[in-house]
């Protein structure tokens, strides 16, 4: 097999891509064609710096879906004579039925470079969405009341939030994601804690509405009970005996850090929100219809501070996404094997200057994300200004 | 305001305390200790060992009683063995405990002694310190001009095709991370094989190999533009987009003031009301944020500092939290906590006095 040219690299690897094309294809269709029905969402695609930035974060949340079928090589996988190859080089032996490309080159362990970058998407994209959901409603469910009900229980939270604000992020990383943790089971206590917030928050949101109506309160009380309690012991303790819900020690303390690190920003922002639109003529009216305060804090307050929320979900998955890098980089809490783009730069580093593919590439994806979730951010705040 | 500097710089202390006790039960966690006293004495310990010689040097007592004597509230530890004295203020073993202090911990300051470095921590932190705050000190110098230009420019005209391409800009920058760009910055600037080093070295237009040079080893003894253009433009880069993008929104919501409108209407220039009207005003927000970039550049120190491999406070910090050293860790997250929580404080009141709206009852 010869050597791959620039251009053949290109065409080779979009091939790779068809999955991803095709689904995004799809997508666009689907959402333009019905986008007057679709509110926010739909609003989207009027703005043309909205579209790139969802183009690009569907893209690498359609790589993660289809990693496996995208990737050419097995990323743990190191080849005989692939150490350091450039992209496009052939395998020096090629066996039948391997792909007979390197298309991206091959790192200093003779991985393939696009394999990993690929894979790499997937590691991101499983704990950066759901590590920022988690700090959301963490910060929303002690933000809503600091807002409202102020005083003590206000200074109190703020004070804790400010304390961890304050904390440089790395040093809270070195202390807090490292295996001498792990023995002490703090982890456990700190995702005991934290995962609480969402069976809590849920309890509240459904007892707020319902209450009026015991049959459907207990139905959705208690099915949110049974479902968060399950998934918390799942989670926190790993005493799930379906084996549904678990998180393996070292996935779970990355987690409850990069969780813990962006809940005081999200609670900050809401408290903010909240004392804003208390103020309000709705709220007062709610209040003087005898509404109760849970009631009007998540059923008033909230869905009318939705619009900076998402806003601030999507550059918070790019913040997540940017810290995630970091702890690979330092080679905290990730197994060295492990295709995340931070570690993978952090090992490209070594031979950056000889060999630049194996850093490169990581790197552009990473930065190629967080652009993305930038710009739909930005397209989704013009959008929700036009409202 | 006096009261109000005053309750601030009350908190802010409340503040340390809190954050160095969480720090010292960080890194004092029995796991830590087992890891010290087997780097100090032997690999081989039993766990009976182990439990021994940390009590013999005086890590038996309850957490919160080594914090006061770290901290140098609480009488540091002693001990008596064949007649011999050694504790926490004896360096070696003495006869008597006459002249020996009986504190000593930050506040006598004793920041304790390095087990990496083989040095006080104090010294190290010190010229660890001297390092960074020459890189912070250009860092500061190339961002906050260009950052502040950059917002004023896009915010004069929004929605003009300046406005656009620094915006674009500005959010490309708040997107790359300074391991990222750091990596793409030697790749492009720093490597003879790859970008565009090899293409000016064989024009001529450069004498060595590479435009710039990928580690700043050679800036800890002499600063030169070749060794330090990187590692500043790193950090600098990411901090820019954010500055900009504060400075733009402040900027395009002074520039649709009534008052703004009112100088137009009575005929002065453009320019003349951008330098004189809505310059000042539109730079009080983006005072905070830079001020409040502090947390953010220092973690962008301590990864170009790892990636340039230029030993400062951030490569220190790194050595010390991957070598389980404890008192220079500790060292490290107090200058790093107060360093932090002074730029708040500034922040805060510099912004009440640029604010003259803002009444402090």
């Amino acid at each position: 097999m010869q050597d791959l040219s620039w251009l053949q690299i290109a065409l080779k690897s979009g091939l790779a891509f068809a999955p991803v094309w095709i689904a995004l294809i799809a997508t666009f269709f689907l959402s333009i064609r019905y986008r007057r029905r679709l509110g926010l969402y739909g609003k989207l695609f009027d703005s043309f710096v909205g579209q790139i930035g969802f183009a690009v974060v569907m893209f690498w949340i359609f790589t993660a879906i289809f990693a496996d079928l995208i990737i050419t090589h097995d990323p743990l996988v190191q080849l005989s004579g692939m150490k350091n190859k450039l992209p496009g080089t052939a395998l020096a032996t090629a066996a039948e039925g391997v792909y007979p490309w390197y298309l991206l080159g091959g790192d200093n362990l003779a991985r393939d470079v696009f394999s990993r970058m690929v894979m790499g998407a997937r590691e991101v994209l499983k704990i950066a969405p759901a590590a920022t959901v988690f700090a959301f409603m963490v910060g929303i469910t002690l933000g809503l009341p600091a807002g409202y009900f102020a005083g003590k229980f206000d200074t109190f939270l703020s004070f804790i939030a400010n304390l961890v604000l304050a904390f440089p992020v790395i040093l809270l990383f070195y202390l807090l994601v490292t295996p001498e943790i792990i023995e002490t089971g703090i982890p456990t206590y700190f995702a005991a804690a934290l995962f609480l917030f969402p069976v809590i928050f849920f309890t509240v949101l459904f007892n707020a509405r319902f209450h009026i109506l015991p049959a459907r309160r207990n139905l959705y009380v208690g099915l949110t009970l049974i479902i968060g309690l399950w998934a918390w012991a799942g989670l926190a303790f790993n005493k799930d005996p379906t084996g549904l819900f678990s998180m393996s020690p070292n996935m779970l303390n990355v987690f409850v850090s990069v969780v813990f690190v962006n809940s005081p920003g999200v609670f900050r922002i809401v408290r903010g929100l909240t004392m804003d639109i208390k103020a309000r003529d709705y709220v007062a009216a709610g209040q003087t219809r005898g509404e109760g305060p849970w009631y009007i804090m998540l059923w008033e307050i909230l869905p009318n501070a939705r619009g900076p929320l998402i806003v601030d979900f999507c550059l918070r998955i790019g913040y997540t996404t940017i810290l995630l890098g970091t702890l690979g980089f330092f080679g905290l809490g990730v197994s060295p094997e492990s295709p995340d783009w931070g570690s993978t730069i952090d090992d490209g580093r070594r031979l950056l200057a000889i060999f630049p593919h194996a850093a490169l590439v990581p790197a552009i994806a990473l930065m190629s994300l967080v652009l993305g979730l930038n710009l739909l951010a930005d397209g989704l705040r013009e959008e929700s200004l036009k409202d | 305001m006096f009261a109000f500097v005053l309750r601030r710089t009350g908190v802010m202390f409340l503040t340390v305390l809190a954050l160095t006790f969480i720090v010292f039960w960080l890194t004092n966690l029995p796991p830590n200790l087992e890891k010290l006293a087997k780097s100090e004495a032997s690999v081989r310990m039993s766990d009976a060992e182990v439990a021994s010689w940390l009590d013999r040097n005086g890590y038996g007592t309850p957490t919160l009683h080594r914090y006061g004597q770290w901290l140098g509230v609480v009488p540091g530890w002693t001990r008596e063995e064949e007649g011999r004295f050694t504790g926490r203020c004896i360096t070696g073993t003495v006869a008597t405990l006459d002249d020996i202090p009986a504190r000593c911990g930050l506040l006598q300051g004793q920041w304790g002694f390095s087990t990496v470095f083989k040095q006080p921590v104090a010294d190290v932190i010190k010229r660890a310190l001297s390092m960074t705050s020459w890189l912070m000190l250009w860092v500061m110098i190339v961002m906050v001009p260009t950052a502040l230009t950059l917002g004023v420019l896009s915010g004069m005209r929004e929605g003009s095709w300046t406005d656009r391409i620094l915006s674009g800009f500005a959010i490309v920058t708040t997107a790359t991370p300074e391991y990222v760009s750091g990596v793409i910055f030697i790749v492009v600037f720093a490597s003879a094989t790859v970008g565009i080093s090899p293409v000016l070295a064989e024009m001529g237009w450069i004498e060595g190999k590479t435009l710039f040079q990928g580690t700043a080893t050679s800036a800890m003894d002499r600063i030169t533009f070749w060794n330090f253009a990187l590692p500043v433009m790193t950090i600098a880069l990411y901090g820019i987009g954010y500055i900009a993008r504060m400075t733009r929104a402040s900027m395009t919501e002074v520039m649709s003031q009534q008052y703004i409108r009112t100088a137009r209407l009575k005929g002065v220039s453009f320019s003349q009301v951008v330098m004189k009207h809505a310059l000042r005003n539109a730079l009080i927000a983006p005072f905070t944020v830079i001020m409040l970039q502090f947390p953010w550049l220092l973690n962008g120190v301590v990864i170009v500092e790892t990636l340039f491999n230029y030993k400062g406070f951030g490569w220190t910090l790194v050595q010390a939290a991957g070598n389980n050293d404890i008192p220079l860790l500790l060292g490290c997250s107090v200058v790093a906590v107060v360093l932090v929580l002074i730029t708040q404080l500034i922040s805060d009141i510099g912004y009440v006095f640029l604010n003259p709206r803002i009444r402090l009852s």
